[in-house]
């Protein structure tokens, strides 16, 4: 059995921006296949609009799939909810939960209750966790008074108060600075580490918190789950190609795409900086590399620096979509 | 870095109790932080009290038409209770994103509910004491309590069908959007108008003052009327005992229809997506 498991899972939304306009549909999540083992640090990553919230919302009981299903430890999340929330917990980034007149230690102490956690421990609890967090000289500060980042905290300790057996961190690092946000990836990843039974399932859209934290990362796009591995193995099928970062002088977006043309170029994505462009290549093998200069220098394009360097989960991206996230959340034509 | 305390799980009705008393905090602590209540929930009310109070008396009233007033301004209470903090709540929480966890977790809508429902009647019974208290203090009103049961009887009873009527209202209201807001505005002055806040409902014809009774406050007040102004009996609109009947009716129809539609509106809520608004 796994922890969370889904077979040709799909969600269609309706959509109506008007009363009198027809609705239209949307597909969130099509023919989704995926499970994630006991004790794994599963991670899904794509840009926002991917469909993570959307399978994140199925698998914790909050919205009902539209076609194929969707089990939690066993439990189908269509007719066997009860027996899931028992068992969950969710943290999503940037959210707002809670009552802003209630301190951080009233608000924990609240959701706590929604468990039937005794008061006592949950108390001896929160106070726990707070200090894991960095957060206990605010326990008696009211939440409409903390910063975004240290509501982020607040919410994570929430996440993690309940001993879920299945957690799901919905872009749990979202607002967070980096320092905070590297504490939330450690503590994370240590909670899954000391207790063989806990699963977490993460979404993300930043690659380093992917390639960082998690056992498995499934890549998934408009929808679609495109690849699931490791971040190693993801990577390890780029191996053979050349990736390349290039900072240019200037580089014409028609020219780029011309560029695209050249014998070898696999994937490529055209940024626009103050100084000029960067240019993010991934080619078949590094031969192709002196055409891709001929190319740029008979363009009157100057190359300030070029770098040849390891594969990312963003190459992987670039690789399976032809964009980078940056470029689908920018909304770049097809 | 592991965690020291462990912790435990009750469930069943251990953990129907706890989710009220968890809810119904909120209500209870952290409403009264705000001093925004003094101005909102007793400054306005008693200024709204005081203007029918002097239009009684410009119209040289009997004194207990001051005692309808007082009373009903201090019931007024509830019925903004029940409107803004019990029908469009779920709306609210899940505008905050509190609905989404309150559904997630192992407990059931209905003990939030009665959380909700138990702190606001906790909170708006000081209101509600608040502004009965200033008005008698400035205006003297007598009170000659005929059954101090019968009275306790139909306060609880009003209460019970009210907050039974927020909590089913609340479900409903779960699924319209910025159109909660609206419609509980559209509740507010008709029901006043209607439920007889600062007047005998029996000044209307029958059947707009039983159309008007579907809101327990209209029987309830009266009612109460009846039974704290004696000598005002022939004003009221049913005999307590039978309102007493409606409103255990009433109890009854709103508890089982909050259980039912708060069932039927999740399930709607989680099938079209609504429990959250966000797509991603």
């Amino acid at each position: 059995m796994f922890a969370v498991e889904t077979e040709a899972l799909g969600r269609i939304y309706k959509i109506k921006k008007t009363r009198k306009e027809a609705a239209h549909t949307l597909v969130a999540l099509d023919n989704v296949n995926l499970s994630v083992n006991h004790g794994e640090l599963f991670g899904l990553l794509g840009p926002n609009g991917a469909g993570k919230t959307t399978l994140i919302k199925v698998l914790t009981t909050l919205l009902a799939p539209s076609s194929g299903c969707a089990r939690v430890n066993g439990w189908d999340v269509a007719r066997q909810p009860e027996e899931i929330r028992r068992q969950i917990n969710m943290v999503s980034g940037g959210e707002t939960s809670g009552y802003g007149l209630l301190t951080v230690r009233e608000n924990l102490w609240m959701f706590t209750q929604f468990y039937g956690i005794p008061s006592k421990q949950a108390n001896e609890r929160i106070m726990e966790l707070l200090k894991i967090v960095g957060l206990e000289d605010r326990a008696n500060t009211k939440s409409s008074n903390l910063s975004t980042g240290l509501r982020q905290k607040m919410n994570i300790v929430r996440g993690f108060m309940t001993d879920p057996t299945v957690l799901f961190l919905d872009e749990p690092t979202l607002g967070l600075d980096v320092g905070a946000a590297r504490d939330v990836r450690r503590f994370v990843r240590q909670w899954v580490d000391e207790d063989p039974t806990r699963t977490l399932l993460l979404t993300t859209h930043y690659m380093v918190e992917a390639e960082e934290m998690c056992d498995r990362v499934a890549i998934i796009n408009q929808g679609k789950i495109l690849a699931c591995d490791t971040p190693q193995n993801l990577k390890q099928g780029l191996r053979s190609e050349g990736i390349y970062s290039l900072e240019l002088s200037a580089l014409d977006p028609a020219d780029f795409e011309e560029l695209k043309g050249i014998d070898g170029f696999r994937q490529g994505t055209l940024t626009q900086i103050e100084s000029g462009a960067e240019l993010e290549l991934v080619l078949s093998d590094d031969s192709v590399l002196a055409n891709l200069l001929s190319f740029l220098t008979a363009r009157g394009s100057r190359i300030i620096t070029l770098h040849k360097r390891e594969a990312t989960l963003e190459d992987v991206f670039i690789n399976l979509v032809g964009k980078s996230m940056k470029d689908i959340e920018n909304g770049a034509p097809d | 870095m592991a965690l020291q305390t462990k912790v435990t799980r009750n469930s069943g009705v251990r953990l129907f109790l706890q989710t009220v008393i968890g809810r119904a905090y909120p209500r209870v602590i952290g409403s009264q932080r705000d001093p925004a209540w003094l101005f909102f929930d007793i400054f306005l009310p008693f200024l709204t009290m005081v203007g029918y109070v002097y239009i009684y008396r410009a119209l040289k009233a009997p004194e207990e038409y001051i005692g309808f007033v007082v009373l009903g301004s201090a019931m007024t209470a509830y019925w903004i209770n029940i409107l803004w903090s019990m029908s469009s709540q779920l709306f609210w929480e899940k505008e905050n994103g509190n609905l989404a966890l309150y559904v997630m977790s192992p407990t059931s809508l209905m003990a939030i509910l009665f959380g909700m429902a138990s702190g606001g009647l906790f909170s708006t019974t000081i209101r509600a004491l608040v502004i009965l208290v200033l008005g008698n203090l400035l205006f003297h009103v007598n009170y000659i309590i005929t059954s101090f049961w019968a009275l306790f009887l139909v306060f609880v009873l009003t209460m019970v069908a009210l907050y039974g009527l927020g909590m089913m209202l609340s479900s409903l209201f779960m699924l319209f959007n910025r159109e909660a807001f609206h419609f509980a505005n559209l509740l507010e002055a008709p029901v006043m108008l209607f439920s007889g806040f600062y007047f005998p409902v029996s000044a209307f014809n029958f059947w707009v003052a039983a159309a008007a009774s579907i809101i327990p406050l209209t029987l309830g007040m009266d009612a109460i009327r009846q039974l704290v102004f004696p000598s005002t009996a022939q004003l009221g609109f049913l005999p307590v005992k039978l309102e007493l009947i409606i409103l255990v009716i009433l109890s009854v129809v709103f508890l089982g229809g909050a259980f039912f539609s708060l069932r039927r509106m999740e399930r709607l809520a989680i099938k079209q997506g609504r429990i959250t608004d966000r797509l991603g």
